[in-house]
């Protein structure tokens, strides 16, 4: 239960500055990363994309590429992002991360480009945008949030949406029968020659962190290589609005998600 | 001494933007602008610029956004329905205040029409063909020359004003040939602090965005933007006016009605009726205060246009009822003979005379 002391204070949407009130007797062993904005982030309890926004930036401190590093916001929860991340980034127009993403890359093909985008932004109103990139294999990493659902506008089905799941526009669960199967992006993307690593990982658990944590340092690292599109899709948690505590939606992930979007490497490159 | 060369409209736009410095051409083909991109895919990689293909309008118009977002001279074009399709993306431009070049080869509508020329387009042009109040600069060539001269001045009054600048030309004007001088151009020196090519330590960090998700902020932004579109109108009305010193009566036309508007003019004068010309060349910001003075000087405007009636509503808005202002157009690719003008140019002065 929540007392009085975890409410945040009224200047916490400005600015909350690390702090370490015992600096003598304890030893600081994690920082946020310095490549993020110091502010409260707007997102749920228990949501994924706080999490991965920070991995995500973790890696771009480890790799001291901050000054090189371009992001795309996309629309849906996240379309804050460049609110948090502290690198230069451009907002796009709903589902059309990855044709801005393009327009960036060709004009700096030595910079680190990448598209932050949920479901409904990459798997239905910017499928072509996404597939087109992929398979003209744009030199860009394009992480995926696929939480099964439309979060921003509170919980309508999405392309991603289970079998039988229940939404705010699929009351009765989802019926394949008249809006067809979950698209399972990654195996389908993966199809693409353009698309030189896909991997589909999630944050519910401190191993999926690291597993996710390290497909995000290979992407960024591959992304030297100028072989290809790197794609990482993350489950990610919603509990507001799979209407789930935060730990009853990370079970979720594990007992329901995983049987429709198993988690693992999809296509890995050979030889480097 | 400059070159004179025969070119096609198309091309000669395509050459201007090569000469013009543009980084980047985004594009789809339609008829009747392919030539630009095809064009530009074979001649852009000599002067290693980037030309993409890219699998939609909407697809196009957002690698422009990407592209102009990092700061790079980067332009598309496209035709009436591919221009609808970048209505979003231009809408987010625009919100975002981002410099670049958008040309419309402007064929009949609605829906997928005909490939033959049209000004159909003139509403969406200069009204704000997609979401939320913004405008566009809109220039309007009446020859290859100007489909040349004005991607020079498209991308300089786009760099100036951080906002998108649309041609509207059209299939005609796009396809003809006529000849073209390419003139020496210096591409002005402008800041572009603002452009997302990757965070130094050295200074906050850069974000092109349209949301202001607070009303405060979103309603500061926008008064931001109309100070910025009160400016352009200040300063960058353009217009060419022909035979208006003894005019009693007045043809207001752009682009190819213009052209075929100068003939029926000749035709005209040559019958001892005194017409002028008023030819805008900005559709935005419009001329409305010298048609306002010609009001009072001419017995009647007459708008030729190629759509059902569309700039006409802006010259009665600035003659404001002091003259009548009538409508002469046709539509579907159909165009209107010189002679067919002049033939409803003297109805209609008759019957005003008789009323």
């Amino acid at each position: 239960m929540p007392t009085e002391e975890h409410v945040l204070p009224d200047t916490a949407l400005d600015v909350i500055a690390p702090a370490c009130h015992d600096e003598e007797e304890y030893e600081m062993v994690y920082h946020k990363p310095t490549t993020m904005v110091n502010v409260a982030m707007h997102y749920c309890p228990g949501c994924a994309h706080s999490l991965v926004h920070k991995l995500i930036m973790e890696v771009v401190e480890e790799m001291d590429i901050q000054e090189n590093t371009i992001g795309i916001a996309p629309v849906g929860c996240s379309v804050f992002a460049y609110e948090y991340m502290d690198i230069d980034m451009q907002e796009a127009a709903h589902g059309r991360a990855c044709a801005v993403a393009t327009g960036i890359k060709k004009l700096m093909p030595d910079k680190y480009v990448f598209t932050y985008q949920g479901d409904g932004d990459l798997a239905a109103i910017g499928i072509a945008e996404t597939l087109h990139a992929i398979n003209r294999g744009e030199n860009i990493l394009i992480v995926f949030m696929n939480n099964a659902v439309y979060g921003m506008t509170s919980g309508q089905m999405a392309p991603t949406t289970l079998a039988g799941m229940h939404t705010t526009t699929s009351p009765d669960g989802r019926d394949v029968s008249y809006y067809g199967a979950p698209i399972k992006v990654s195996e389908l993307m993966a199809n693409l020659p353009g698309a030189f690593y896909v991997s589909r990982q999630a944050v519910n658990s401190a191993n999926a962190v690291r597993r996710t944590k390290k497909a995000l340092q290979n992407a960024f690292k591959y992304q030297q290589l100028h072989k290809g599109t790197c794609l990482i899709e993350i489950i990610g948690n919603c509990p507001s609005n799979w209407k789930m505590t935060p730990v009853e939606a990370s079970k979720f992930i594990d007992e329901e998600m995983v049987k429709t979007f198993p988690l693992g490497d999809i296509k890995v490159p050979k030889g480097v | 001494m400059t070159e004179t060369k025969l070119m096609k409209g198309n091309e000669a736009m395509a050459e201007a933007a090569i000469l013009a410095g543009c980084d980047a051409y985004f594009g789809y083909p339609i008829t009747p602008q392919s030539e630009v991109l095809e064009y530009l895919a074979r001649e852009m990689p000599k002067h290693n610029r980037i030309v993409m293909q890219a699998e939609s309008e909407v697809a196009s118009i957002n690698m422009v956004y990407g592209a102009a977002g990092a700061g790079f001279r980067a332009m598309t074009s496209s035709s009436s329905p591919g221009i609808s399709l970048m209505q979003e993306g231009i809408s987010y431009i625009a919100g975002a205040e981002l410099p670049c070049l958008i040309v419309n080869v402007n064929r009949a509508g609605p829906g997928l029409g005909t490939i033959q020329p049209g000004q159909g387009d003139y509403f969406q042009s200069v009204k704000g063909g997609g979401h939320g109040d913004y405008k566009m600069i809109v220039l309007a060539p009446a020859s290859v020359q100007e489909m040349a001269d004005f991607v020079y001045l498209g991308f300089d009054l786009a760099d100036k004003y951080r906002n998108p600048v649309l041609m509207l030309s059209d299939g005609a004007i796009g396809q003809m040939m006529e000849k073209v001088q390419f003139k020496p151009y210096t591409r002005p020196a402008v800041d572009k602090s603002w452009a997302t090519t990757g965070k130094p330590k050295t200074r906050n960090r850069n974000y092109i965005t349209s949301l202001f998700i607070q009303p405060e902020r979103m309603e500061q932004h926008n008064l931001k933007l109309e100070e910025k579109f009160k400016k352009i109108r200040e300063n960058e009305v353009r217009f060419e006016e022909i035979n208006t010193a003894d005019a009693e009566y007045l043809f207001v036309a752009y682009g190819l009605s213009a052209r075929i508007c100068q003939k029926a003019m000749d035709i005209a004068r040559d019958k001892g009726i005194k017409i002028g010309l008023l030819r805008p060349i900005t559709l935005y910001p419009y001329p409305y205060k010298r048609l306002e003075e010609l009001a009072a000087q001419v017995k009647m405007m007459l708008s030729v246009e190629l759509n059902s009636g569309q700039m006409v509503e802006d010259v009665r808005l600035a003659v404001n009822g002091k003259v009548p202002v009538e409508f002469y157009g046709r539509m579907g690719g159909m165009m209107p003979t010189p002679e067919e003008i002049v033939h409803h140019l003297e109805t209609l002065i008759q019957y005003h005379h008789a009323n």
